[in-house]
């Protein structure tokens, strides 16, 4: 590939990306205010007396006594300076309060995502090397279950047996507090939290990426190539990693990286049972809360994520399988 | 009507639960210093400056950071705090309160009248609508000394004392907040307070840890050496946290009234729902007039009447509170026991609907209203549940529908309900927390208002002689007959005298000493080894 013709690619993709970003704000700006209620009335609501002057003072110091296409204005304006303006509510920059719970949100979607990869092609190649057989059978019923589970069901439930009755690991959070921990005592720590979370978000994924794999090796091992490299008498492992598994690989990736950008939006349910301090609970509660702001602010790097992650793929593609070239 | 500080120990020594730590050295269990104690915090506040938000949860956690003049008993009796004492002229006019010597703010600074007048004629009448209504009353506040606050009333107050508990009226630093925006100074992110605890550190979405103040004017005290507020935002979680002991405290909205029956038998943990005795909350069907035909009397009666009590208290809160049969809650200072509300009767009730006109079609449907539900959790989608049961019995038909927290607040605002749920703090006074959803003056297109949009010139006129008496025997005359009216128009379909369930660790002690329950400074508060 010449370096001119994929610099030529990027420019493209990334001006369209930008309009589709751009397009992206002002939707959900458009869509978050037209929810019922503001912010000042949520307040309201929640502290148990008001009266007019607090709204009114709420309204005023939120921005929202302007009209909506000046408040949309001012923050499209923000936005394309890259700021992503303040909460009120919080008393914090949306930057600030995104960036803190970011970590914890990529450590478990991150964590998850590479347990659910590597497990899930390993057991989908498995399945299709012993099709009809019992070990088949196996992996797609366990596979199947998990997909068909509510998840925060099967997070209760690994509770139930791991925190509860054996008693290994912690039931929720993100670490010990207070514990006062150094060095790799806070990544043992860590990690003994991460395991149930990970775990349970994993396990759903996990299901989709070995039937995908499977699927699409059955379908690969019935082509020409594949007998011709057998007829020639290749080794049966080597068919198997080389002809079958790289080229059955394609779906695959095009699923991993529309999962990957959405590793930023985290799960709001696995992170509600666990009480994992990420940014899919940071997002659902400010949508409860009206906090516009942050709202608007997980939902811009969301979708950034998204758009950055499929040029990543299409990229990938080109790796993996030279047949493919870039082209915008 | 002069009380001295003597006369109210005096008073207050009779009353159980004030003096624990002495009850507890007396069982041979000497407080112990030292430990941390693991609690939660539901929902997570948005800050945690007292004033600036009032949230439940900030009132729970701010209490352990800033105190006020006074806290007080399960029935209502101050207890000196950051006063040490203080006298009422025979007018009901002149409050002077002494203040405790040597207290610190956590920065260091000390805590002087001029920081008690500030947080009083500045701060909250600035920032909370509760404080705004009462401090208006004020004429002036001085302070002839550093440690004297004197307060000339423009006219009789008789509750005016309920508002000096820190969930009203925290004193808060001057010198942090004079002359800035309140909202926005630097130390609502770090709040500074003179309380037994101060803040330590805050990861949002995950904990709050606040740390022993080891400058804290009372000797010795506070025994425990943190409080760690983790945040878990799904109840069988909360649940699991408690029974794991990875927490030794809930409080308030933590654990699901549906959970408490297994909490209870468990003989490590100790549930105790006292400590509401301040606010007692009530909750009721709150009617809007505006929608026929909720505008007449024998068909508000009639609703009355259909529902059952006593089925909501056991089976839907399992003893968790009790049925309400008055606007003013029990534990509220002039409650009238001999008003009440007819009892559950479906036949009168029918009758009633009968002789208002309404007939039921061929489905026994006689008419049909909406019913928004509270959207604060499960339990309350169950009572939507059992009142579209109970309405049926008497040929109305309800249908609910669902909504979150900031539309259901917009919708009540703006009137745009027939039936929905609501509940309001009493504050320990009518006048404080009952007057308000009844008197035609108070109808505003604002939530916890007179929403409902009910309008009777006698309860106006009674709610108002009882705010402007400084005797209490006139107040309590007022106050009766007004709950009598209002028992017999039933404005509001009142449902329950809402108590929620502190679970402990036996382990902790003292968690219960004033009718504030979670909402003190914890500064007795201690685990035992």
């Amino acid at each position: 590939m010449e370096v001119s013709k994929l610099l030529g690619f990027l420019l493209r993709r990334g001006v369209k990306a930008a309009v589709v970003v751009l397009a992206i704000v002002v939707c959900n700006f458009l869509l978050v205010h037209a929810a019922p209620g503001d912010p000042a009335s949520v307040i309201a609501g929640q502290s148990g007396a008001a009266d007019a002057v607090f709204l009114e003072q709420l309204r005023r110091q939120f921005g929202l006594d302007q009209p909506l296409h000046v408040q949309l204005w001012i923050y499209v304006k923000s936005v394309l300076s890259l700021d992503l303006g303040f909460s009120h509510r919080q008393q914090q920059a949306v930057s600030l309060l995104v960036l803190e719970r970011l970590p914890a949100t990529l450590l478990l979607t991150g964590a998850a995502f590479v347990f659910a990869v590597t497990l899930g092609v390993t057991l989908g190649a498995l399945a299709a090397q012993r099709v009809g057989k019992w070990a088949d059978s196996l992996i797609t019923v366990v596979a199947l279950t998990f997909y068909a589970t509510p998840l925060f069901w099967v997070g209760l439930m690994l509770v139930l047996v791991f925190s509860v009755w054996l008693e290994w690991l912690p039931s929720f959070g993100m670490s010990s507090v207070g514990a006062d921990l150094h060095g790799l005592a806070v990544v043992w720590d860590v990690a003994q939290h991460l395991l149930l979370p990970a775990l349970t978000l994993g396990l759903f994924y996990l299901a989709v990426y070995a039937r995908l794999t499977r699927a699409t090796m059955l379908e690969v091992a019935d082509q020409d190539f594949v007998k011709t490299a057998r007829a020639k008498g290749v080794p049966e492992g080597r068919i198997l990693r080389s002809h079958i598994l790289r080229n059955a690989l394609l779906p695959v990736i095009t699923f991993a990286g529309i999962q990957a950008g959405q590793l930023l939006g985290g799960s709001i349910l696995v992170e509600t049972v666990f009480a994992w301090p990420g940014i899919g609970r940071l997002a659902f509660e400010a949508l409860l809360a009206r906090d516009y702001p942050v709202l608007l602010g997980v939902f811009f790097c969301t979708s950034v994520m998204v758009v950055l992650f499929n040029l990543v793929t299409d990229l990938l593609y080109a790796i993996i399988d030279p047949r493919v070239e870039v082209a915008g | 009507m002069t009380v001295s500080r003597r006369g109210l120990l005096a008073a207050t020594a009779a009353v159980p639960g004030l003096m624990r730590v002495q009850d507890a050295q007396a069982q041979g269990i000497a407080p112990r210093r030292g430990g941390t104690l693991t609690t939660m915090l539901t929902p997570e506040p948005p800050v945690l400056q007292i004033g600036v938000n009032n949230q439940g949860p900030t009132l729970v956690i701010a209490s352990k950071m800033f105190q006020s003049l006074l806290s007080f008993t399960p029935a209502l009796e101050p207890i000196p705090v950051l006063a040490k004492s203080w006298t009422i002229s025979p007018d009901g006019k002149e409050y002077v309160f002494t203040l405790q010597e040597g207290v610190k703010f956590h920065d260091g600074q000390p805590m002087t009248a001029e920081d008690v007048i500030f947080s009083i004629m500045k701060f909250h009448t600035e920032l909370a609508p509760r404080a705004r209504a009462v401090f208006a009353l004020i004429e002036s506040a001085t302070a002839p000394d550093p440690l004297t606050v004197r307060i000339v009333l423009k006219q009789p107050f008789q509750p005016f004392l309920l508002m000096f508990d820190a969930s009203a009226c925290a004193i808060v630093p001057k010198h942090l907040f004079d002359g800035q925006d309140y909202r926005t100074a630097p130390a609502v992110q770090r709040p500074v307070g003179t309380g037994p605890f101060r803040f330590a550190e805050w990861q949002r979405g995950n904990f709050v840890r606040l740390e022993r103040f080891a400058d804290y004017w009372k000797p010795g005290q506070p025994y425990l050496d943190a409080i760690i507020y983790r945040v878990v935002p799904d109840s069988q979680s909360r649940r699991l946290a408690i029974e794991t002991g990875q927490a030794q405290l809930t409080q308030a909205n933590d654990i699901e009234p549906f959970d408490v029956p297994a909490l209870r038998a468990k003989p490590n943990l100790e549930v105790n729902v006292k400590g509401w005795e301040y606010f007692s909350p009530v909750s009721w069907i709150e009617l809007n007039h505006r929608v026929k035909p909720l505008d007449d009397m024998r068909v508000r009666q009639a609703i009355s009447m259909a529902i059952d009590r006593n089925f909501i208290a056991q089976r839907l809160w399992f003893g968790v509170g009790k049925p309400a049969t008055n606007p003013v809650a029990s534990t509220t200072r002039f409650h009238d026991a001999g008003a009440k509300v007819a009892a559950y009767d479906v036949r009168a009730a029918n009758a009633l609907l009968d002789a208002a006109g309404h007939k039921a079609n061929a489905q026994g449907v006689r008419f049909t209203l909406k019913h928004l539900v509270l959207p604060y959790g499960e339990i309350w989608s169950r009572l939507g549940e059992y009142l579209k049961q109970a309405f049926r019995q008497v040929g109305i038909a309800l249908e609910l529908e669902s909504t979150d927290a900031g539309s259901w607040a917009r919708r009540v605002g703006a009137w745009e309900y027939e039936t929905t749920i609501n509940f309001v703090y009493q504050f320990g006074d009518p006048t404080l927390g009952v007057e308000r959803t009844y008197v035609s003056t108070n109808i505003q297109k604002v939530t916890f208002t007179n929403t409902g949009g009910y309008s009777n010139p006698k309860v106006d006129e009674l709610f108002a002689t009882a705010r402007g008496s400084a005797d209490p025997k006139d107040r309590q005359a007022a106050f009766s007959a007004v709950q009598k009216i209002l028992c017999e128009e039933v404005p509001q379909i009142w449902l329950m005298e809402m108590a929620f369930p502190t679970i402990h660790d036996k382990k902790l002690r003292n968690v219960i000493t004033t009718g504030l329950g979670v909402h003190t400074s914890f500064d007795d508060v201690f685990l035992t080894a």
